[in-house]
């Protein structure tokens, strides 16, 4: 942790916090809610890497557009989408917010630009460059944010993208979450370069470096890159080392033959929950008796959800032929 | 192998047939589609075909006899099967509708048809067949494999030979056989008047612009039109205005239709016919001419195919040509109404207060009560008048 | 009317829908400086500006992925592959984002973006540059495939197309942008998915499409002249949703069916004309749907092999025999 807290800022610390927690509960009981065969399908969870959306975000505004892969409950529910309509979408239910339709790889909330939710590794990093296109056009300037894994940066829309985002100077921040494995694929035996922020050079770009981990640091780094983004249409790669808890998706072993259960617990000793609980305690800016009223207020809403979700009525099956084509 | 030949159904409505000429006598060998003799139906003169290969072992109705449909008119045969057990009065073995056409009976003695004596036909030839209520099995397929196709059918239902029926002739009077269509006509007018509610409108329409419309027509050339032409575009225009008139009494319901289809009644030597113009109020007057000639030709000659008079929504019949002034028609069942034309006349009529000589035709207007109310029939008839006054009503 | 070239007619569609509507931009490989590969772009960029007619890097996965972006945005992009064949690159984009977002988004997201440039088989071009993809596009759900034939349709059917709210795929014919033909000078446009009868017939309907009708409508002439066999020729001009109705209506005269196209047989696009007409029409059918397609091998370079592995006259002339049973 490099950052230093800043009293004056104590209110935003507890909405960070308070984020990434609400974010923690509701992936642990989605995983739960999969476990008992109420989630089917791909379940991506996004533990362990909660300050990467939550402080990224946190630096945006509400106009500026969302793009993520399929790992993306966490930003979502940053971006503000109730955990109700997260929670129905993993269930497949009407109230989901893509209908039912989507389903957790897919959330879309265009009333809050948050465009998906893309279940092809690195397909969606074009996407993220051509809202940014749009928005320089309309003459706005609204930034675009991409989200994606170090894995996409081996694929061709990763560099065909960064390569026109920086010569057409697009307001657009790449956000490379790097937990260090591709699936099962530790990232040094896939990647010939192992800074992944390095790749930035390639195309002239801005690049930064974060610990994933930090909350506080990643927004620092956000807020800079947005700026950049926004005022000069300078588009920015940004690497965020964090970590990934659980394994790649439900269905798949959390360690073994990949990595160790002790590389698992050493990490787990960065958490970015923790880490930001105990520096506030530290710096008197946070009770135990307020984070635990908060995380009951949180386990309260995510239970909320959980009964939303059940409760919630399938999509009727008209709804099989709707939405193939817009009128 | 036996194949009793029975009278077929050889047009919609027929239920009995009179056998005119035979082609192959006792003891010729005979196979599969050959023409073995003609057939007097209600409507034409139609050929039998042979259903099976073999000797014309026994010809059971002579020429001139009449059969009902299903029953035995020859028995085809191997030289050596023996034909005693053929039964000349009973019926084909399979029970016989009307409106269902027979095939000769497959004899009994042999195995069902193997996996390759399926009939082959394509879908449409099916659907013409069923409309056409032709059996595949009596059709020689042309395409691929024997596949029936539809011009396989074309020439089913209208092969027909002219041959008008024989008359006697026995001292001091004539005994005149009732032919096939004189029979049809006694039923189905009979049962006209008699069930059917007739009432009768009648009215003159002056034609002194139709006339003159008519020689600059005809002065046009290539296509001769009649007053009958000028009538039946002139009901079938009126038809379109007034659907009520445009329909069949079906006992439990009224079929109105949306095209129109006009029959026109031809005198044929032994009776009449109805062929139809299809769509009359969509043809030109020119085209009507044309094609109510061929029609008219093709009666005489005993050539029309079922469909070519079948289905007409309402009808005309015209004996001006015989100087009829003024007639009633009886009604066509199902259709609910037929006008009946008079002869064109000079006659002194009152215009705008003198006299003058004009040239009148009279028209009657024969109606089903059941279907049309003596308003709805004047109203009909008033525009029929009005088209035939003015006949540019007719292209307005 | 004044006759113009197939090539004019579609500049003339986006010079016109340019001027209409602001939204609407063309971005492509050598679309602005160099005028469009095939020319179809000619004086865009003069009269637009590189803002809207947007030269881009050989990278089709990527500008395609940002047309989609744009178009998710708001924009209504008209992305110009080169050729049909460089579109494999980019096929993820069009299948997997394109034709997907508004059904995964629950109907939020729409994407009126175009794709177009030239497919099918050229002249002497080899397997890689020869070669038609109708069937492929036609395959998606959420996909509309036009292929206009003429001058008149290229142009009506490009700006319905750009007015579209779906994403489009605009196959044009390759080897018919120098074809002439008559367009109003007055504004019009032609609706998707309406098939039109090229030559009224009663004998045999000739269903095709681009390229095929010139083949078809000379077909039609020899068959008319030599067998007394007169024939109607049905230009499907979108492929999805394709118009069965004008098909059943033709069939229903004629009897016979005779489809003919560019593409490979295997699940071609006859092979769905075929399957809509045997259900539709059954009844109405007096021989076996025919078809002629191009031969099912990788497109040969020696002129001799690929003249005979493409669809002529004489092979259509063939097939109607065979419908028609003449032998």
């Amino acid at each position: 942790m490099t950052t230093t807290l800043d009293a004056a800022k104590q209110g935003f610390y507890h909405d960070l916090l308070r984020q990434m927690l609400l974010i923690r509960v509701f992936e642990e009981q989605a995983g739960a809610a999969y476990a008992q065969g109420k989630v089917g399908g791909f379940c991506h969870l996004y533990i362990g890497q909660e300050a990467v959306a939550v402080g990224s975000i946190a630096a945006l505004r509400e106009s500026d557009t969302i793009i993520a892969a399929y790992r993306e409950h966490g930003h979502a529910l940053a971006r503000g989408v109730a955990p109700r309509a997260v929670m129905a979408e993993l269930y497949g239910k009407l109230g989901g917010v893509s209908k039912g339709k989507g389903g957790s790889m897919h959330l879309f909330d265009v009333s809050r630009n948050f465009l998906g939710g893309h279940g092809i590794v690195g397909s969606h990093i074009p996407l993220a460059a051509g809202t940014a296109f749009a928005s320089k056009y309309q003459g706005k300037d609204d930034v675009s944010v991409c989200f994606f894994g170090e894995a996409a940066v081996n694929i061709g829309a990763f560099h065909e993208t960064l390569n026109m985002a920086a010569l057409w100077k697009l307001p657009v921040v790449f956000i490379v979450e790097n937990n260090r494995y591709g699936m099962g694929t530790a990232l040094e035996r896939a990647s010939a370069v192992w800074n992944v922020y390095e790749r930035a050079c390639s195309y002239d770009m801005d690049e930064e470096l974060v610990d994933g981990m930090d909350v506080v640091a990643v927004y620092d780094v956000m807020t800079r890159s947005v700026a950049r983004a926004r005022e000069r249409n300078a588009p920015t790669l940004i690497e965020a080392r964090t970590y990934r808890y659980m394994g790649h998706s439900m269905a798949d072993p959390i360690h073994g033959h990949y990595r160790t259960k002790e590389e698992l617990e050493e990490q787990k000793a960065r958490d970015p929950i923790e880490g930001l609980r105990a520096r506030l305690l530290d710096a008197e800016l946070i009770t135990d008796e307020a984070f635990a009223s908060m995380r009951a207020a949180i386990d309260e809403e995510i239970k909320d959800a959980l009964a939303f979700a059940d409760e919630d009525e399938d999509p009727p099956l008209d709804d099989l032929y709707t939405h193939v084509y817009t009128d | 192998m036996i194949t009793k030949v029975v009278m077929e159904a050889l047009s919609p409505t027929m239920e009995e047939g009179r056998v005119i000429t035979w082609h192959k006598k006792e003891g010729d060998q005979v196979a599969v589609g050959d023409i073995i003799a003609e057939v007097e139906t209600d409507k034409a003169v139609m050929e039998l075909q042979a259903r099976g290969d073999g000797i014309l072992r026994k010809i059971v109705a002579g020429e001139g006899t009449t059969v009902e449909v299903g029953k035995l008119v020859a028995v085809i045969a191997g030289a050596d099967d023996d034909i005693g057990d053929v039964d000349a009065t009973a019926p084909a073995d399979s029970p016989t509708e009307a409106s269902q056409p027979v095939a000769a009976e497959p004899p009994p003695a042999t195995a069902p048809a193997p996996a390759g004596g399926r009939i082959k036909a394509s879908p449409l030839a099916r659907r013409m067949a069923r409309e056409q209520h032709v059996d595949l099995e009596s059709v020689q397929g042309s395409g691929p494999g024997g596949r029936i196709v539809k011009r396989d059918l074309a020439g089913v239902a209208g092969v027909a030979a002219a041959a008008p029926a024989g008359i006697v002739s026995a001292g001091g009077f004539e005994d005149v056989p009732l032919g096939q269509m004189r029979k049809t006509i006694a039923k189905r007018l009979a049962q006209s008047i008699g069930p059917v509610p007739h009432f009768f409108l009648t009215t003159e329409v002056d034609m002194e612009q139709a006339a003159a419309a008519r020689v600059e027509l005809n002065a046009l050339g290539d296509q001769r039109i009649s007053f009958n032409d000028i009538a039946i575009k002139a009901v079938a225009m009126a038809l379109m205005q007034h659907r009520a008139c445009n329909a069949w009494w079906q006992d439990d319901h009224i079929r109105y239709f949306n095209e129109v289809h006009m029959g026109m009644a031809v005198a044929v030597e032994d009776g009449l016919i109805t062929p139809v113009i299809r769509n009359a109020n969509l043809k030109t007057l020119r085209d009507i001419a044309s094609e109510s000639r061929a029609l008219a030709e093709r009666a005489r000659e005993r050539r029309l195919r079922p469909e070519e008079y079948t289905g007409a929504t309402f009808s005309i019949s015209n004996l001006g040509m015989f100087g009829i002034d003024e007639f009633t028609a009886i009604i066509n069942p199902p259709e609910a109404g037929i006008i009946a034309v008079g002869t064109l006349m000079e006659k002194p009529v009152a215009v705008d207060g003198a006299v003058v000589v004009r040239r009148r035709m009279r028209l009657t207007m024969s109606c089903d009560h059941r279907v049309i109310d003596g308003a709805t029939g004047a109203q009909f008839l008033q525009t029929v008048t009005t088209m035939l006054e003015n006949p540019m009503a007719m292209v307005w | 009317m004044p006759a113009i070239t197939y090539r004019d007619a579609l500049n003339q569609a986006l010079e016109e829908e340019m001027e209409r509507d602001s939204d609407v931009f063309l971005m492509g490989e050598e679309v602005g400086v160099y005028q469009g590969a095939y020319k179809v772009s000619r004086g865009l960029l003069e009269k637009f500006g590189d803002q809207r007619v947007v030269d881009t890097p050989i990278a089709e996965l990527g500008f395609a992925g940002i047309g989609v972006g744009a178009a998710m945005a708001g924009l209504r992009p008209v992305i110009e592959f080169m050729t049909w064949n460089f579109a494999l690159l980019a096929i993820d984009q069009i299948v997997n984002s394109a034709a997907k977002l508004h059904y995964m988004s629950g109907g939020q997201v729409r994407v009126p973006v175009v794709f177009r440039g030239p497919g099918g088989s050229a002249l002497q071009l080899a397997a890689q540059h020869s070669q038609a993809f109708e069937s492929w596009y036609a395959h998606i759900p959420g996909l509309k495939v036009v292929a206009p034939a003429t001058p008149y349709d290229a142009k009506g059917l490009l700006k319905s197309s750009i007015r579209d709210d779906n994403p489009i795929v605009f196959i044009e014919g390759e080897m018919l942008y120098n074809t002439k033909g008559e367009v109003p000078e007055e504004e019009y446009t032609v609706p998707l998915g309406q098939a039109d009868v090229k030559r009224a017939g009663d004998d045999v309907t000739l269903v095709c499409h681009s390229k095929t009708v010139a083949v078809a409508l000379k077909a039609s002439e020899r068959l008319s002249e030599e067998l007394g066999v007169s024939a109607e020729v049905v230009d499907l001009r979108t492929i999805r949703p394709l118009d069965i109705d004008t098909i059943a209506n033709s069939v229903a005269k004629t009897n016979r069916c005779v489809i003919i196209e560019d593409g490979w047989p295997f699940c071609g696009v006859g092979a769905q004309v075929v399957d809509d007409v045997q259900r539709v029409a059954f009844d109405d059918l007096d021989a076996p749907i025919v078809r002629v397609t191009g031969a099912d091998v990788p497109m040969p370079y020696n002129k001799h092999l690929e003249r005979a592995a493409k669809p002529n006259p004489d092979r259509v002339i063939a097939a109607v025999r065979q419908v028609t049973y003449q032998a």
